[in-house]
């Protein structure tokens, strides 16, 4: 077999596995059947049954808020993180500091989980929405660092000395050139961070308390009980968010860049 | 010449606020959480809220404090073969699962290597894609699809492959679960050994040809050695949190499937033993030490 054609083989198969399941799944959410394997026509009487599941929908507003906080506090400290990493190769505690950063992105999450726990009960703070904003806030964190670290280590440093030459005062520089040219990688650690904090059954079980069940909670004790179109729906409203969202922020980010490249196209004509 | 400004952090005392800032956050919720794990193994489970005997109350009882603790927790999970033969199979199971991932990953991620430039974006974002969608929705899919009354099953019973009578007996069993975890862990395996396969020099592969190299020798002697450090950083990726993982084997997996994950998750959730739990937590993380230092070497490298 051409190399060529033992590529394309490969391909298709790998990309029918992994997406023939959620498409599946997707198609089934709109089955008139409370039958996973039977197609009783179409219907959206899931999604509409869906509406009227109140506890379904409070989980979904506390998943939300939950998701919006952590990826804020997470962007801010994720990319502090990652100043760190890139502008100090050299600070008394440098080596604890990446481990901390590292660590948490393979750490299987039934330790982190208990283990913040743990710290709460310690310090008796009371467990609910805040202790899973803390939580998500901590591990996402670094999945922001990372993101953002690639992208200032691709980055050209002398228009920082540029405006720093010409008088401009650190922090001014920092929030008119560097925030600026590292922003497509915030927005989308952003974006990682609240995906991740959307998804994120384990953790948030153990350091959640009363009144405070975000919904891959709510959805897990629904499975649990078996497979109904009902949780079919919620998960297609869920993927559907995440992946218009994923295609937005890759476009912008493509028009970002080409925006860029002609702005830099002008500005060489304009000094030659 | 005199001091050069290098960046917007020099001289500024706010140099130091961006270093202390993510630093402490992460030493009081990351690293601290450790010892209190650590020190709550120790302790005695009590019938209370929290569920376990204090250990330390000031500096006072210091003796008092050191006596009661104990490794009584330790010995329980040595003496009870449940708890050895539950990080037993999930090092095997993680172990074989990282070997399939390299598997199927690999040749995915060298034909996307090997593909038109122009298309190559399109195939990273189709490998992304599904890793933001939700884990447990993933899992989920699976269960539609395995169980014994299935889509699976009526996909072979159409095709005449299987008997009317017959059902496919994979849910809850080991193959479900290694069904899942490779399923959810392809693209964490697929994106390092697609960046590290990127990166290589196709006139090295040229110049092996042109000296009459068979191709699957050129990929023996020149691409699998450069993609190493790919295949190492993927396979860690992977390793390490399978080792842990609780949603696959909880929802794919049937009672015999024992990984200690889902052990932990029992014996804190079901059991209430939080002593005992935390226990179980230290040795797997002192089981995963190994792998989790040859995952950050290798990430400092790649840096």
């Amino acid at each position: 077999m051409k190399p060529g054609r033992f590529d394309s083989t490969v391909l298709t198969f790998c990309f029918a596995f992994l997406y023939l399941p959620i498409i599946i799944l997707v198609v089934y959410s709109f089955n008139a059947s409370k039958l996973v394997t039977v197609w009783g026509g179409f219907s959206l009487q899931w999604y509409r049954s869906l509406w009227s599941n109140e506890s379904l929908m409070d989980a979904a507003w506390v998943t939300a808020r939950v998701g919006v906080l952590s990826a804020t506090i997470g962007t801010v400290l994720g990319t502090l993180a990652a100043l760190t990493l890139v502008r100090f190769p050299r600070f008394p505690g440098r080596i604890p500091f990446t481990g901390m950063i590292y660590a948490p992105l393979v750490m299987p999450e039934v330790i982190t989980g208990l283990s913040m726990l743990l710290l709460f009960v310690a310090l008796d703070i009371d467990r609910g929405f805040w202790t899973v904003v803390i939580a998500h806030t901590t591990f996402t964190m670094c999945y922001v660092a990372i993101i953002v670290q690639s992208r200032l280590l691709t980055f050209d440093r002398s228009l920082e000395e540029a405006a720093l030459d010409l008088g401009c005062p650190p922090v001014k520089t920092f929030f008119k050139i560097t925030l600026p040219l590292i922003l497509p990688a915030i927005v989308s650690g952003w974006m990682l961070a609240f995906t991740l904090s959307l998804d994120d059954l384990v953790i948030a079980s153990f350091t959640t308390g009363p009144g405070a069940t975000t919904l891959p909670i709510k959805i897990y004790s629904q499975v649990r009980l078996g497979v109904t179109p009902e949780i079919n729906a919620v998960c297609t409203i869920l993927i559907a968010l995440v992946t218009t969202g994923v295609i937005i922020a890759s476009i912008s980010a493509k028009r970002a860049e080409l925006r860029r490249i002609h702005d830099e196209h002008v500005a060489l004509r304009g000094t030659s | 010449m005199a001091e050069t400004p290098t960046s917007f952090a020099k001289a500024s005392p706010s140099r130091w606020l961006i270093v202390t800032i993510p630093y402490l956050w992460l030493v009081l919720f990351f690293a601290a959480p450790f010892f209190i794990i650590f020190k709550i193994s120790l302790s005695d489970t009590a019938i209370a809220m929290p569920p376990y005997e204090p250990v330390f109350e000031g500096f006072a009882s210091l003796g008092d404090f050191l006596s009661k603790l104990d490794f009584e927790n330790y010995q329980s999970l040595w003496g009870d073969s449940l708890y050895l033969s539950a990080y037993l199979s999930s090092l095997r199971i993680a172990a074989i699962s990282t070997l399939l991932l390299l598997m199927i990953g690999y040749p995915m991620a060298l034909a996307m290597a090997r593909a038109p430039s122009t298309i190559r974006p399109t195939l990273m974002m189709m490998v992304i894609l599904p890793f933001w969608t939700s884990f447990l929705i993933r899992v989920y899919a699976w269960i539609g699809i395995l169980k014994p009354e299935g889509l699976l099953t009526a996909a072979l019973h159409a095709v005449g492959l299987m008997a009317p009578d017959q059902q496919v007996e994979i849910y809850r069993t080991d193959y479900a679960v290694f069904i899942g975890i490779v399923y959810s862990y392809l693209p964490f395996m697929v994106l390092p050994l697609y960046s590290a396969l990127e990166k290589l020099d196709g006139t090295l592969l040229e110049a092996a040809s042109d000296l009459g190299c068979p191709p699957w020798k050129a990929f023996w002697k020149i691409t699998f050695p450069l993609s190493l450090p790919g295949v190492i950083a993927g396979s860690m990726i992977c390793f390490i949190p399978i080792t842990g993982e609780f949603v696959i084997p909880d929802l794919l997996g049937g009672p015999e499937t024992l990984m200690i994950g889902r052990t932990l998750w029992v014996e804190f959730f079901g059991n209430r033993d939080w002593p005992l739990a935390s226990a179980v937590a230290v040795v797997l993380l002192l089981a995963l030490v190994v792998p989790i230092v040859i995952f950050q070497n290798q990430q400092q490298k790649v840096r």
